[in-house]
């Protein structure tokens, strides 16, 4: 495990931020940190960094126990922590330059690093005058300056058009596919962390609610039957009166749980002696989306 | 300790476009500038000035200046732009995740405001000499040539920066805490005001403990005695002990309050 947290509780005063969070972050994976907001994702990255001091259990990063190993685990981790932490009065390349400096780093990297995050164009500008887009993108450009093996940024994506947002989601999929990188990444959007995670952790109100890969978070979905008719309520108030139980309906579908082929078959030739247009039906996977909500409102 | 010297160089990196640097080189050199022009132009009324005399003036107008108002607020001024780089840019946080240790980055940026306050008076310092001398070049009839006030000039200057520490060190922590400007430009023009008013109008006989009133105090020692050649001030009066004293507790206490601080 690259991260890996026992127990950790965080309070803000008497409120309680963390609540007993066990994170496991296998090594070359891409973690899709998943929350609402405000739900304790970035007190749980300042943590993971030592920004907030540690209040209750134990962080460990590359096996290593975070506060007593401090530097030489820094060393070893880009981040990227809320809206991005840029000297607005310098330009882009002076941002990295003074980075690369202090890291030990080559200054040439400064210009690696612009062509990597797609702003050579916009180096010799003054950050101030950067779109959030293009500081999201000097932000992660400065997260990787010093090639570090664990990467953890916080909502990476914030303020990028669709374009950014593919290539942002692309870049990490390479680090860690070809490079082996680590990647710990937060997100409010579910949708986001679906395309590119391999592990996910869902956390709510400072509770870790799910942990595991994307395949897990997928198989304790339940598949359901959707059924497009006509008339989805009157179709649903059949089905309900024969003993069926309906999970969701909508103008155009009802979703109800899946048992068997048999009787998705069953379903079919009920609703149509009783006189409904079926349009199609058949087996789908319940949406993440639907899933997360369920989780998070269910905690 | 290389920690330390990356932080101190990238401190000179990130604010050399900034005022608060080049309010340091710029402050004293039109200060002086201005003061000889215009003495050049008021040469006829100070050709009947002794040498001695001439100097007292041209050195002592900044010296008044800087000891009393001046100092101090530019002391405001420069322990709130090294700091307003990180909380503007919101960068604390990036500054503490790098992989060098807390104390390094803290004295880093602490020294660096030091040695910008340093590069002030040292410029006031040279600039006066230099000024000076050319003054009494160009315009033979000053009689700057007859006298030399290097010496004493130095330990004027050195003085008042040794008793400036005080100042220094409350400033920038308070700077480095509060992200408002107005909270530790109050509290410090306040401080100066109270300052000026315990040492004048008030002659509190334990100013010497008041960091705000420490400069002025420093300066005004020598103004009393008069600069003699022959006569060696006092360097290490009460007020620039307690100024330094003052500048070590506050310097540590700034750094146990921010190891155990949580970047926000």
């Amino acid at each position: 495990m690259v991260i890996k947290t026992e127990n950790l509780n965080f309070y803000f005063g008497n409120q309680p931020v963390i609540k007993s969070l066990a994170l496991q972050v296998p090594e070359g994976s891409i973690f899709g940190f998943l929350g609402p907001n405000g739900a304790g994702k970035t007190t749980t990255i300042k943590l993971l960094l030592n920004l907030l001091k540690l209040q209750e259990g134990s962080i460990s990063i590359f096996g290593h126990e975070l506060l007593s190993n401090r530097l030489e685990i820094l060393r070893q981790i880009g981040s990227l922590i809320e809206q991005p932490a840029i000297y607005t009065h310098l330009t882009g390349k002076e941002n990295l330059i003074n980075r690369a400096r202090l890291l030990e780093v080559p200054v040439d990297r400064a210009d690696d690093m612009l062509k990597l995050v797609g702003l050579n164009d916009a180096g010799l500008k003054k950050a101030g005058n950067y779109s959030l887009g293009m500081k999201q993108r000097l932000g992660i450009g400065l997260a990787l300056l010093a090639n570090p093996k664990l990467l953890i940024l916080d909502e990476p994506t914030n303020g990028l058009d669709p374009n950014g947002i593919i290539e942002v989601r692309e870049l990490l999929i390479k680090l860690a596919k070809e490079e082996g990188k680590t990647v710990f990444v937060s997100s409010h959007m579910l949708a986001e962390v679906e395309r590119m995670a391999t592990h996910v952790g869902i956390i709510n109100r400072g509770e870790l609610v799910f942990q595991g890969s994307i395949q897990d978070l997928e198989s304790i979905s339940q598949p359901m039957v959707q059924v497009e008719t006509d008339n989805t309520a009157d179709a649903a108030n059949y089905l309900k009166r024969n003993g069926y139980e309906i999970g969701h309906v909508t103008d155009s579908f009802i979703t109800l749980p899946f048992t068997s082929k048999d009787n998705t078959a069953t379903i079919n030739a009920a609703l149509h002696n009783n006189g409904h247009r079926i349009y199609s039906i058949g087996k789908v996977q319940k949406d993440l989306e639907q899933l997360f909500l369920n989780i998070t409102q269910k905690s | 300790m290389k920690g330390f010297l990356l932080s101190l160089q990238s401190e000179f990196y990130k604010s050399r476009k900034t005022l608060g640097f080049w309010g340091a080189i710029l402050l004293p050199t039109l200060i002086m500038f201005f003061m000889s022009v215009g003495f050049y132009f008021n040469a006829h009324k100070l050709v009947n000035h002794k040498p001695e005399m001439l100097w007292g003036q041209f050195a002592g107008i900044p010296l008044a200046i800087m000891g009393s108002l001046l100092l101090p607020m530019f002391i405001i001024f420069v322990a709130y732009s090294v700091n307003v780089i990180e909380h503007k840019s919101d960068t604390w946080k990036t500054l503490f995740t790098l992989p060098i240790p807390k104390w390094s980055i803290y004295t880093a940026k602490y020294l660096f405001a030091v040695i910008l306050i340093l590069i002030t008076l040292t410029l006031f310092f040279v600039l006066t000499i230099g000024f000076g001398t050319l003054l009494g070049n160009i315009q033979p009839k000053l009689k700057f040539s007859g006298f030399h006030i290097e010496t004493q000039l130095f330990q004027v200057y050195a003085k008042l920066f040794f008793a400036s520490q005080g100042i220094i060190a409350l400033q920038f922590l308070m700077s480095l805490l509060w992200k408002d400007f107005l909270k530790p430009m109050g509290i410090g023009f306040v401080g100066t005001i109270a300052g000026v008013i315990l040492t004048g109008p008030a002659r509190w006989e334990y100013a010497y403990l008041f960091p705000y009133a420490q400069p002025l105090l420093s300066v005004m020692g020598v103004g009393n005695k008069k600069i003699r050649p022959t006569e060696t001030p006092v360097f290490f009066t009460n007020e620039v002990l307690i100024s330094m004293a003052i500048a070590a507790v506050v310097f540590i206490a700034g750094y146990f309050i921010l190891q155990r601080r949580s970047i926000k």
